[in-house]
């Protein structure tokens, strides 16, 4: 079976608040980086799977996504097979 | 009434549940760990505090797809109260069992601190021991308290009279929607919040302000 490389990206939801993103943002501009005019916080998995083609494995991701990796309450997500 | 008490792996405020729980019903409740796939015969389920799983991934996703989730959905699907406090309250979100998610606290820092509760709804069965309006001091101890869901979740939990706890006189501590410490699902059976009534349960802790909580719950004589 195929081996593929994948990355998954999981970000907040417009409209929810990052106060992480947020506190990123105020240590930027207090190290001088000017013109950031937002900062959001997310995470990137990067899953190495088997599957018989590319369909198949993004539709296995992108049900790993909303079994767990993200809370889709709160988060987007996007996968990509990068191999 | 026999309750049980659930146990993961990083569960860290079991004890303090289980003396509470034990101190207040003259019985001590049943230990289970997460791995078991039944749940015993329980008039009462309680998802205590700590950190399960270290908060990876996000607080309380990993317990919340442990094999023991199963079997405490289908009880409370039959009706068995259930309480998640903390840790626990974020498990029964992230299982599905209560709406909405809790979310990294507004100003960052883990707080540990004691607030007071606006009792909003006394007419549930975890909360029957107080009167609506009526205003209890509780601790909190968190890093991931804020409650958030959106605006049609809110709408349905303010017109079903669903949220039981805010946070009231200015002492919200995470920045939490609407001010909401506490919420139940839609047929008034599972109970989340993030406060510690089972640490203000007798005159050492310094008040008794949580007993009524688990006085309803436990269904204790007055």
């Amino acid at each position: 079976m195929p081996r593929f490389n994948a990355r998954i990206t999981v970000t907040l939801k417009d409209g929810v608040l990052d106060p992480q993103g947020k506190a990123i943002e105020g240590s930027l501009a207090a190290l001088g980086h000017v013109g950031v005019n937002s900062v959001r916080q997310g995470k990137i998995f990067e899953v190495k799977l088997d599957a018989t083609s590319k369909t198949e494995a993004t539709k296995n991701l992108e049900a790993m996504c909303n079994d767990l990796l993200a809370n889709t309450v709160i988060e987007d997500f996007t996968v990509e097979i990068v191999a | 009434m026999k309750s049980t008490v659930v146990i993961f792996p990083g569960s860290n405020r079991d004890r303090d549940m289980i003396t509470a729980l034990t101190r207040i019903s003259g019985v001590a409740p049943q230990a289970v760990w997460h791995t078991e796939t039944e749940l015993p015969k329980s008039d009462l389920v309680v998802i205590p505090g700590g950190f399960s799983y270290g908060d990876y991934l996000r607080a309380g996703a990993i317990a919340a797809r442990s094999p023991i989730m199963d079997a405490i959905a289908r009880a409370a699907s039959t009706g068995v109260p259930v309480i998640g406090i903390c840790n626990g309250f974020q498990i029964l979100t992230e299982a599905g069992l209560l709406p909405g998610a809790l979310m990294r606290n507004a100003n960052l820092n883990f707080v540990c601190r004691e607030v007071k509760l606006k009792v909003v709804n006394a007419n549930t069965r975890f909360s029957n021991r107080y009167t609506s309006g009526e205003v209890i001091r509780c601790p909190v101890a968190h890093h991931d308290g804020n409650y958030f869901a959106d605006e049609n979740t809110l709408e349905q939990l303010e017109g079903n009279n669903r949220v039981v706890f805010r946070y009231a006189e200015n002492t919200n501590p995470n920045g939490s929607i609407l001010n909401i410490a506490g919420i139940i699902n839609n047929a008034g059976n599972v109970l989340g919040m993030m406060p510690h009534p089972e640490n203000l349960i007798e005159e050492a802790h310094g008040g008794l302000d949580g007993r009524g909580l688990f006085e309803s719950a436990l269904e204790i004589a007055a």
